[in-house]
């Protein structure tokens, strides 16, 4: 008996096919001629194939186009961008302290002449958006791109951001790859288009882009040589004071009128299953990870896949919703295709499926499909998931340090302004101390904020090192210039522990691993004039209580580095661990307080649940002591497994 | 569309999976096939509940699988198992790790831990192979390779030759551990054959 799964298993893997007929990548593969992946392994036999995520791709892609300098704050779906492109030599890499400053730095590299390529997530455009928006009228001299990656669905973010938006809102082109293998090569033409019209070029990915990996060829990956642009001084094209400005706001339209051309016939506009013979009853008009999503499902219909999605093509997008009844326009996010199309006066369907919030997906491109079709929703009902199963939420990790400052606010029953790092999950219980996440740095001016208000709580500002670095200090200069009195303490764990332990001001290292002066928190903050700063080890649970305790009752402004290096990066060494006597444990519950990960309740289906006895599991446990501190009967020591 | 082979792999951070997955990923390329592989990093490192997904075909599109149409679902864990069974297509398999790990919300006691999971498990899965990837890694040494022992595992339903999957383990773990992972390899593959449905 042959299951269709037995079926597909020898279709989509079996070895005695052999394929000779030219095959064509969808989209084309960019090899000239293109070739199919298959008949592409077995000539080569070589390593011109690889599996490469969209950030990979895209290093290799700056690398090959001859990028010389690359800058980023790291973030959440765009981390490993820069992480990759540090690996090849003959690129300078930073880690810069904020994406604002990061985009300043590939301007200077793109004035000097050099290729650059800054990175950054959606929000970190927001950061970055000041220099954007005016070095669009300044235009580019050596080519810059920026890949800006998005996170619809908020699987590592604060909100959800189209920002696609922001390219038309900076009037600079901008191109959506779909697979990595488009990513690889979109790198190069965005800075091919960057030099040709003088522009910074938004390279715009998104989760699903850039954490997704799909088969690159790299046949002919060979660094492109450095041009020999030269740095001119003009100072009416870079000094944009208001006279000089105004000629450089119409240059800057003169300039997106020729892109505009340019992306009617630019390559990367493919149209495909247009078929001239059978006038089909619909088509779809669609860009980046949606386009696949589109070609999964209706494999058939007409597409047309936009590469560049700003300027909009205008003469193309009109000749191809004539080829069709009907128009669909399927994108994740905003309706940013659909409104301008609309604009354009020509017709698009309006189904009831929304694709608006949250991320797209296959099966809600199939509910689109059952509704084209008329099939009842109730045929296309997705399996849902058990209601019923303990949830499995990320904590913060057995001996973080996080827990002791969080551990003494929840006991000083303090308001706490957060900031955006690991330590929101200090928020949920039984810690529960955190009241706010806004955006990076926001928790110093909140708590600024909530003070001058006249709220009369005790407000601690809570904000990890890395995001002091990147969007603090001007809060903290703000708090001692109009005479606040608030308490920043600072998570000081010497890295950057969200996005995967990158490198900051206060590690003392740079992105290449080179050693560089190390950035003290204690000495930013007296630096900016703050009379009050402490250094606290947060294991100390007392210590660290009493220190804040005397810190938010004092109506000056403080600061608080709670110093103690990130358990994940490897520098930790488990030199004791410890037990729970069983016999001297009487189920009071305070070591559950702590919400460590690795005390245990024992299960007893008898026993009542308030009144359970505890276990610490020997291979989470790495002897922080903390628990050892809040255990009033000492029933927890130090033990060997 | 019909003709790709979706895997899913599930479970929880630290596990491994990621590097199983990208093993697939290079046995899928070097039989020349396309392949798409989408996972979520971020709080994976913190113990959360992690999910990859790879799939297989002369064409892929769409880097998601769509909810109903795994194939095969390589659950590390059993509670992971039962979380992502919705994924699993009406006559997909499910291969589970004969693990439990108690999420933080168990272990603190505010929420249950489910009944005979086995039989859940059973009661859930027409197709079901518990792999007793655990106790071999043990067995062998480290509990960190039971990654690949779920590989070996997998590599039974897979018409794949075994100098392909014993190539893309030495093109994706460090040279010293080369002859330890093979050894992992080999056990789940051996231990694959003797649970199967």
């Amino acid at each position: 008996m042959l299951s269709s799964l037995s079926h597909k298993l020898s279709i989509a893997l079996g070895q005695s096919q052999i394929i000779t007929a030219k095959r064509t990548c969808h989209p084309p593969c960019f090899a000239q001629p293109c070739r199919g992946i298959k008949e592409l392994a077995m000539q080569s036999n070589t390593n011109t194939l690889k599996v490469l995520s969209g950030n990979e791709a895209i290093a290799h892609g700056a690398y090959a186009a001859g990028v010389e300098v690359a800058a980023a704050y790291p973030g959440t779906p765009s981390t490993e961008i820069l992480e990759n492109l540090a690996k090849f030599s003959g690129v300078y890499c930073e880690w810069s302290v904020n994406e604002k400053v990061a985009m300043e730095v590939c301007i200077g590299a793109s004035f000097a002449g050099s290729r650059s390529l800054v990175a950054m997530k959606h929000v970190g455009l927001n950061v970055a958006l000041d220099p954007l928006m005016t070095f669009a009228y300044i235009g580019a001299n050596g080519g810059i791109v920026v890949v800006v990656a998005d996170d619809p669905g908020m699987h590592s973010s604060q909100n959800e951001q189209d920002s696609r938006m922001l390219a038309k809102f900076a009037r600079v082109p901008m191109l959506e790859p779909s697979d990595s293998q488009e990513c690889f090569e979109m790198v190069r033409h965005a800075l091919d288009i960057s030099e040709e019209f003088g522009t910074p070029v938004i390279v715009r990915t998104a989760t699903r882009i850039s954490h997704s990996s799909s088969v690159v060829n790299l046949a002919g990956f060979e660094r492109r040589p450095r041009s020999n642009r030269k740095y001119e001084k003009d100072i009416t094209q870079r000094v944009m004071v208001p006279m000089f400005a105004r000629r450089m706001r119409l240059v800057l339209e003169e300039k997106v009128a020729k892109l505009l051309q340019y992306s009617e016939s630019a390559s990367i506009q493919i149209m495909e299953n247009n078929t001239e013979e059978l006038r089909p009853r619909f088509g779809v008009i669609t860009s980046g990870i949606a386009y696949q999503y589109v070609r999964e499902v209706f494999p058939e219909v007409p597409v047309l896949k936009l590469g560049m999605t700003f300027p909009l093509p205008k003469i193309l997008i009109k000749k191809f919703a004539e080829s069709v009844d009907k128009l669909y326009v399927v994108e994740e996010g905003d309706a940013y295709l659909e409104e301008q199309i609309l604009a354009m006066g020509i017709k698009v369907e309006q189904p009831e499926v929304s694709f608006r919030i949250g991320e797209l997906s296959p099966d809600r491109v199939a509910m689109l499909r059952a509704e084209i079709y008329g099939q009842e929703r109730s045929q296309f009902a997705i399996p849902k998931q058990s209601d019923d199963l303990p949830a499995r939420p990320p904590v913060l990790c057995p001996g973080c340090a996080h827990r002791g400052v969080f551990y003494a606010l929840n006991r000083l029953k303090a308001t706490v302004t957060g900031d955006i790092g690991c330590y929101s999950l200090g928020a949920f219980p039984p810690l529960s101390a955190m009241d706010s996440i806004v955006c990076m740095g926001a928790a110093i001016g909140n708590s600024h904020g909530m003070e001058k208000a006249g709220y009369k709580g005790r407000v601690a500002a809570v904000i990890g090192d890395s995001t002091f670095f990147h969007s603090g200090i001007t809060g903290l200069l703000n708090v001692v210039y109009n005479k606040g009195a608030s308490t920043i303490i600072v998570l000081d764990n010497r890295t950057t522990a969200m996005t995967g332990h990158q490198d900051h001001p206060g590690t003392g290292r740079t992105l290449m691993g080179e050693e560089t002066t190390e950035a003290l928190v204690e000495d930013v903050a007296r630096g900016v004039g703050v009379k009050r700063v402490r250094v606290v080890d947060p294991y100390d649970l007392e210590a660290t209580y009493n220190v804040i305790k005397e810190e938010l009752d004092t109506p000056e402004p403080s600061v608080i580095a709670s110093k103690k290096a990130c358990i994940l990066g490897g520098r930790i060494v488990v030199a004791r661990q410890y037990g729970i006597d069983f016999d001297l444990c009487k189920a009071c519950g305070s070591c559950l307080r702590l919400g460590c990960p690795a005390i245990e309740v024992i299960e007893a289906s008898d026993a009542d649940p308030k009144k359970r006895k505890a276990r610490i599991n020997p291979v989470l446990c790495v002897g922080c002591a903390m628990c050892l501190q809040v255990c009033k009967f000492n029933a927890i020591k130090e033990t060997t497994y | 569309m019909t003709d790709v082979l979706n895997i899913s792999l599930v479970g929880v951070g630290g596990q491994g999976i990621l590097l199983a997955s990208d093993i697939l990923c290079h046995v899928a390329l070097l039989t020349g096939k396309d392949v798409k592989k989408s996972e979520i990093h971020g709080m994976a490192q913190r113990g959360g509940s992690v999910i990859s997904q790879v799939r297989i075909g002369e064409k892929v599109y769409s880097p998601l699988i769509a909810v109903g149409q795994t194939d095969i679902l390589l659950s590390f864990e059993k509670l992971e198992a039962l979380r992502y069974a919705h994924f699993l297509a009406p006559d997909g398999i499910a291969m589970v790790n004969n693990q439990e790990i108690r999420p933080v919300t168990v272990s603190s006691g505010q929420s249950q831990w489910p009944e005979n999971i086995d039989d859940r498990l059973r009661n859930t899965f027409q197709r079901l192979e518990l792999i007793p990837a655990l106790d071999i890694a043990r067995a062998l040494g480290n509990v960190r390779i039971v990654n690949v022992v779920m590989i070996g595992a997998l590599s039974n339903h897979m018409d794949v030759e075994d100098t392909i999957w014993r190539e893309s383990i030495r093109a994706l773990v460090k040279p010293q551990y080369i002859d330890f992972n093979l050894k992992a390899f080999d056990a789940g593959k051996q231990a694959g054959t003797t649970v199967r449905v």
